[in-house]
């Protein structure tokens, strides 16, 4: 591929381990930067999602309306969509909220019951985005191309599934490199 | 070996070998080194066959059958790995990720579970079914040990060690479909449970984080469900400390 490829990074509904686990591949920064063109990311100051993206990690479970939206505009503009880790893939720790249902009983728990004073729910939409019902993985909103499990992925596996990426492959992976948690 | 025992032979993945009579193909096919995925399945306790991960292909029926649960018959022809077998574990392991609330980032036996080892072993990377995010109670009576239900496959291994090897009975499947769940003495908190004796073979054999010792952290739990063969052999044999036990 004598093209520089358009990387984006996308962090959704997570703590952004996946990200520090991407910037855990230490010197592969390095070739990766030779090779692709990073547009979009948390590490960079880009507001709108850009077109002609070829490659999207996204880290975080669908647990907002911005997610939402993101998560569609990423898609319609990416030509490759990797589920990068276990909130992505599975919902994980950004999901335990599910069985607690209503998000409202859950702003209240957090920001009323929980608070020793001054308590209240933040109500400063539509700057802080209103959460779903339901926490999602990434594929019940929008089509992902690859799955790339883990708590957050080890740099070595994120490493070997950019690397088959960027040379146009879609890695299946097999065996530990699907390993959850 | 202390009993002898009638062999008949028969065909696992096209290798002729042999088998006990009155052995099921699971255990024949492992004893012969053969690798067939099972969670309910514990070597020394009674088959109960509703994981349904150990299926495997009986030549000329087309069905799947549970290896646990088919005893072996001369001239048996068993395949342990196809596209139909593959397809089906991993819908089984899908639907129970999907059923249940399985954290792994969060859970005591992260990295050491037999659920996540088996999720791994069928390629499952992601699941294509709903989450069902039911809403289960942590049980943290006991002084002891701790059932977290979030994290049940309902695999009845420690219904069956606590009743056939302890001798307690202490555990129980209620209620029925999406709503079964363990119950300890007929619905009782588990530290209310006069019948427990302590012993701790229910959390031992324990194939996920469901059932854990108090104050175990993320992945801190470490199993031991191999330890049913181990006393069923020594009940028998009367063979109480491992060979090797006092080498060191």
């Amino acid at each position: 591929m004598s093209e520089r490829l358009r990387l984006a990074t996308v962090w959704l509904g997570g703590c952004s381990g996946c990200h520090m686990s991407f910037l855990d591949m230490d010197e592969f920064l390095f070739d990766l930067a030779d090779r692709a063109d990073l547009v979009y990311s948390p590490i960079m100051d880009v507001k709108e999602f850009p077109e002609g993206v070829d490659l999207t990690l996204v880290e975080g479970a669908v647990a907002n309306r911005d997610n939402l939206e993101l998560a569609r505009d990423l898609r319609a503009k990416s030509a490759r969509v990797v589920s990068f880790g276990d909130c992505a893939v599975s919902g994980n720790v950004t999901a335990m909220r599910n069985p607690l249902g209503d998000p409202l009983a859950i702003l209240e728990r957090v920001y009323v019951d929980a608070v020793d004073r001054d308590g209240g729910i933040p109500d400063v939409a539509p700057i802080v985005p209103g959460l779903l019902a339901q926490v999602l993985p990434l594929h019940n909103v929008i089509d992902v191309d690859v799955y790339l499990p883990g708590c957050p992925p080890p740099a070595d596996r994120i490493r070997s599934a950019v690397t088959a990426l960027l040379e146009g492959a879609l890695p299946r992976d097999r065996g530990e490199d699907i390993r959850f948690g | 070996m202390r009993e002898r025992r009638k062999t008949i032979e028969f065909v696992v993945d096209d290798t002729e070998v042999d088998a006990y009579e009155g052995e099921s193909v699971l255990q024949a096919a492992r004893r012969h080194g053969f690798t067939i995925p099972a969670l309910c399945y514990v070597e020394g306790l009674s088959v109960w066959g509703a994981c349904r991960l150990c299926v495997v292909e009986l030549a000329e029926q087309h069905q799947l059958r549970p290896a646990c649960a088919v005893t072996v018959e001369e001239d048996m022809e068993v395949i342990t790995d196809s596209e139909a077998i593959r397809r089906h574990r991993r819908t089984v392991l899908e639907l129970l990720f999907a059923e249940g609330n399985h954290v792994c980032a969060v859970c005591v036996s992260n990295g050491a579970c037999e659920l996540q080892d088996a999720a791994v072993a069928v390629g499952m990377d992601h699941v294509r079914f709903d989450y069902q995010a039911p809403v289960r109670t942590i049980d943290a009576s006991h002084p002891k040990y701790v059932s977290d239900p979030n994290r049940c496959i309902l695999c009845t291994r420690c219904v069956r060690v606590c009743d056939e090897i302890e001798g307690a009975h202490v555990w129980d499947i209620a209620g029925r479909g999406r709503g079964a769940r363990l119950v300890a003495e007929m619905g009782k908190p588990w530290g209310e449970a006069m019948s427990c004796t302590w012993c701790g073979k229910c959390v031992a054999t324990c194939p996920t984080g469901a059932l854990f010792y108090q104050g175990r952290a993320v992945g801190e739990m470490r199993h031991e469900p191999d330890m049913v063969a181990r006393l069923v052999a020594a009940r028998r044999d009367h063979q109480w400390i491992a060979p090797g036990a006092h080498d060191e």
